[in-house]
């Protein structure tokens, strides 16, 4: 999982404010960079502008209020198009969606309840085709979604009857396969901030306050490796089994935006491998790094391919960069293939972790494009 | 910025409290601004990036330096030179003190800035970038990587073992070196991590060096800086102005074989640990035995001042001035632009500290290879070793239109 830091926090707020200083009084309908001023409070929501034209909008999203915001584009039928979380009091975000004609509702929750004040929207005209791509992309990926989590919840439940019957070497052997379809898509499990924590939590990660009730995974990983034995653990099994169905039973409300799940996911997956895997941290027992470090990057892969006929488009050089560079990290990965799986971590040398390294810089920095060039 | 804080404004504070007692006697708070007032280049302003020789050789020495070697990672000859023209649009726009790209900030919000931002608001401050490139890049284990390897020329020699080297490996070589040099070290910094971050995929660091304070002056008058020793060393360096002399010693000329470096030069780097414990347990008189010269004022060995001409016959045959003079090496000269460096201490308590030499040379075959061979007997070389090497070949300035390595790659 992505420690939510508070480094993390802080440098979002400081762009906000800086972006308000440099955006005050507006009070126009839409202002000079053709964003849409939209202003929250703990009990009000004024959107600037009602009648929208089709394509990428920038809301300019500020919180006046105390508590902290959440704002969500809901489609006519009541589902979430897109969201932005965190708002905090005092901050002001641009937040980019594409929306197609159609009516909508602008909701800012403060307290990030999902519930709140609203404002009816029509957004008429223009339907690029690209637009049409991207909408089938998303569609695809959603689905892609749904096969992931139900390939981790189907393995996770072969690991977990192993942990329940103690058999510490099956359920060593079953503990990196449990977790594949959770790395490929874990931007999108991250979407459910209650959860992520709850199965994928690392002990080092952990305040104080909260080891007591630390579960998942990783509890697990340590019980196996370094306990030898998970008797007393079977629960933690069950927890992880119960969690997992909680998140599956959420996705049927789930959008996804090609810009910020998507390609954004797919930049998060690499920041993934590049802090958690190529050092080794987020498999501190079991040393499966290298079986996570592949899940990221084919989850990351499989958002490219999907809007890889736009990207191709709007950016060929960078299409041309990321094939090569997926490519790359593909054949490096490959040299510590063994059996099914990878060797273990603590085997691969400083030399190689280099190699890795710099070929997951390399695929990393051009996939941090990705999303500027899908939303161009 | 706050000038008044660097390096060169506080040392050129206690390099004239000898010379000038009025200087002294402003202490308290004028002390500083006296200090700036003496004047150091502009150190805000912008040195040009193109022209017929690079920035940065003959350059006045800035406060500071990021020293970076890259691997390059790619077989691509097409994407290697794509990288080099982006390199040279963003160094043009670095060293005049604007941001890379579209900056750090008004691009696309979805989208990383091209910029990453940290220089937003200083000043050029003599921001020069240098290119050079290895051996390897024309040829790597028998392989002609980039179809180069005719093109080497024949002064970009490996540079022999010395006496007393302990090369790391990973400090040392590398495809393509990258010398930035500015009077804040945030904004040399800066550069090399742009720099970096546009060769993703292409090249890979494969070591780098930060220098916090100049070692060596091309500014005859200014005063010579001291090293981590505490001895002013290369006094008698290139000038930048000295025209006859940068020609003879420094700038590869058309006639010296490869072409295409006509108005380059040779860069040789060397990271030189000094054991900075046991120099400090060394007597005063050893020391400056050592050197040649007086440790106070620099003056060579029975003179008064530092510029004084030094007679040595009167050094000890294995002092260090003595034996790296151009008398001492058939009047060769190398144009010195070394910097000091503390990266911490290791692991066993120590400074691991020293000078990070750099030297540009019309030929390392006669210049740093032979210098450095008569320095076997330096007695210096008790408290220092050599843990790092490369050299390169800087090729000539970029014209308007042009990019690094053009004349290379063309």
């Amino acid at each position: 999982m992505r420690p939510v830091s508070v480094l993390a926090l802080t440098g979002a707020a400081a762009v906000s404010l800086s972006l308000l200083s440099a955006c005050g009084g507006d009070g126009g309908k839409a202002d000079a960079a053709g964003a849409v001023p939209v202003t929250a409070t703990d009990d009000t929501c004024e959107v600037a502008k009602t009648d929208l034209s089709a394509g990428k909008t920038t809301f300019k999203v500020a919180n006046k209020g105390s508590k902290v915001n959440e704002f969500e584009v809901l489609k006519s039928d009541g589902k979430i198009l897109a969201e932005r979380e965190n708002i905090g009091p005092g901050t002001t975000v641009d937040f980019v969606v594409n929306l197609p004609a159609g009516q909508y509702r602008l909701l800012c929750s403060a307290g990030q309840t999902g519930k709140g004040p609203s404002q009816n929207i029509t957004v008429s005209g223009g339907s690029a085709s690209g637009d049409a791509r991207l909408g089938k992309a998303a569609a695809d990926y959603r689905a892609f979604v749904i096969v992931q989590l139900d390939d981790t919840i189907a393995k996770t439940r072969t690991f977990v009857d192993a942990v329940k019957a103690n058999d510490v070497e099956k359920a060593k052997e079953l503990y990196a396969p449990s977790r594949v379809g959770w790395e490929t898509i874990e931007p999108v499990a991250e979407k459910f901030g209650d959860i992520d924590p709850k199965v994928d939590a690392r002990e080092a990660d952990l305040k104080p306050e909260e080891k007591k009730d630390w579960s998942g995974w990783h509890l697990l990983e340590k019980a196996l490796w370094k306990d030898g034995s998970v008797k007393g653990k079977e629960k933690y099994g069950d927890r992880l089994l119960k969690d997992l169905d909680v998140l599956k039973s959420r996705l049927p409300g789930l959008t996804l935006d090609p810009v910020n799940d998507m390609a954004g996911g797919a930049k998060e997956l690499l920041d993934e491998v590049a802090t958690g895997k190529v050092t080794g941290e987020e498999e501190a027992f079991s040393h499966t790094d290298l079986v996570d470090f592949k899940a990221n990057v084919d989850g990351a892969k499989k958002i490219y391919e999907l809007l890889k006929p736009v990207v191709q488009e709007r950016d060929a050089q960078l299409a041309g960069d990321l094939d090569d560079n997926f490519a790359k990290v593909e054949a490096l990965l490959k040299k510590h293939e063994k059996g099914d799986g990878y060797v273990s971590y603590d085997k691969v040398g400083e030399g190689d972790r280099k190699e890795l390294a710099d070929a997951v810089n390399a695929l990393g920095e051009p996939l941090s494009k990705l999303a500027g060039a899908v939303a161009k | 910025m706050t000038r008044t804080r660097s390096g060169m404004s506080r040392r050129r504070m206690l390099g004239f409290s000898g010379a000038s007692l009025l200087a002294g006697a402003a202490a308290g708070a004028g002390l500083d601004r006296v200090a700036l007032a003496e004047g150091d280049e502009d150190a805000g302003a912008a040195v040009a990036f193109h022209g017929a020789h690079q920035a940065g050789i003959a350059t006045p020495v800035q406060d500071r330096l990021h020293f970076a070697a890259f691997d390059v990672t790619t077989g691509d000859r097409g994407r290697l030179v794509r990288m080099l023209r982006e390199w040279t649009a963003a160094a043009a726009a670095m060293t005049a003190g604007r941001p890379v790209g579209d900056g750090a900030v008004g691009g696309p919000p979805v989208a990383p800035p091209d910029d990453t931002g940290e220089a937003l608001g200083l000043p050029p401050s003599r921001l020069t970038l240098t290119i050079g490139f290895g051996p390897t890049l024309f040829e790597k284990d028998g392989e002609d990587r980039f179809g180069l390897r005719a093109r080497r020329p024949a002064a970009l020699v490996d540079l022999p073992h010395f006496p007393g080297d302990n090369l790391d490996p990973a400090r040392s070589g590398g495809d393509i070196a990258v010398q930035a040099c500015a009077d804040d070290p945030q904004v040399a910094v800066h550069a090399v991590r742009n720099l970096a971050r546009i060769g993703f995929g292409t090249v890979a660091v494969r070591w780098s060096q930060l220098g916090f304070g100049k070692t060596s002056s091309t500014t005859p008058d200014a005063q010579t800086p001291r090293n981590l020793f505490g001895f002013k060393d290369g006094t008698h360096n290139i000038g930048f102005d000295d025209t006859a002399s940068l020609d003879q010693h420094v700038w590869a000329g058309k006639g010296d074989g490869a072409g295409w470096m006509a108005g380059g030069s040779y860069l040789v780097a060397r990271r030189i640990r000094m054991h900075i414990e046991t120099w400090d347990r060394t007597s005063l008189r050893e020391q400056e035995d050592i050197f040649g010269r007086s440790k106070g004022e620099g003056a060579p060995v029975g003179e008064r001042k530092e510029r004084d001409r030094p007679v040595l016959a009167r050094m000890k045959p294995d002092s260090h001035v003595r034996l790296a003079h151009p008398d001492s090496n058939h009047g060769m000269r190398i144009l010195r632009r070394g910097y000091s460096f503390t990266d911490g201490t290791d692991g066993l308590g120590r400074l691991d500290a020293g000078l990070f030499f750099v030297a540009f040379q019309r030929d390392p075959r006669t210049g740093f290879i032979p210098i450095q061979k008569s320095l076997a007997t330096d007695a210096l070389n008790e408290y220092i070793q050599h843990v790092g090497s490369g050299v390169y070949a800087c090729p000539p300035g970029v014209r308007e239109g042009g990019y690094w390595g053009d004349t290379l790659f063309a």
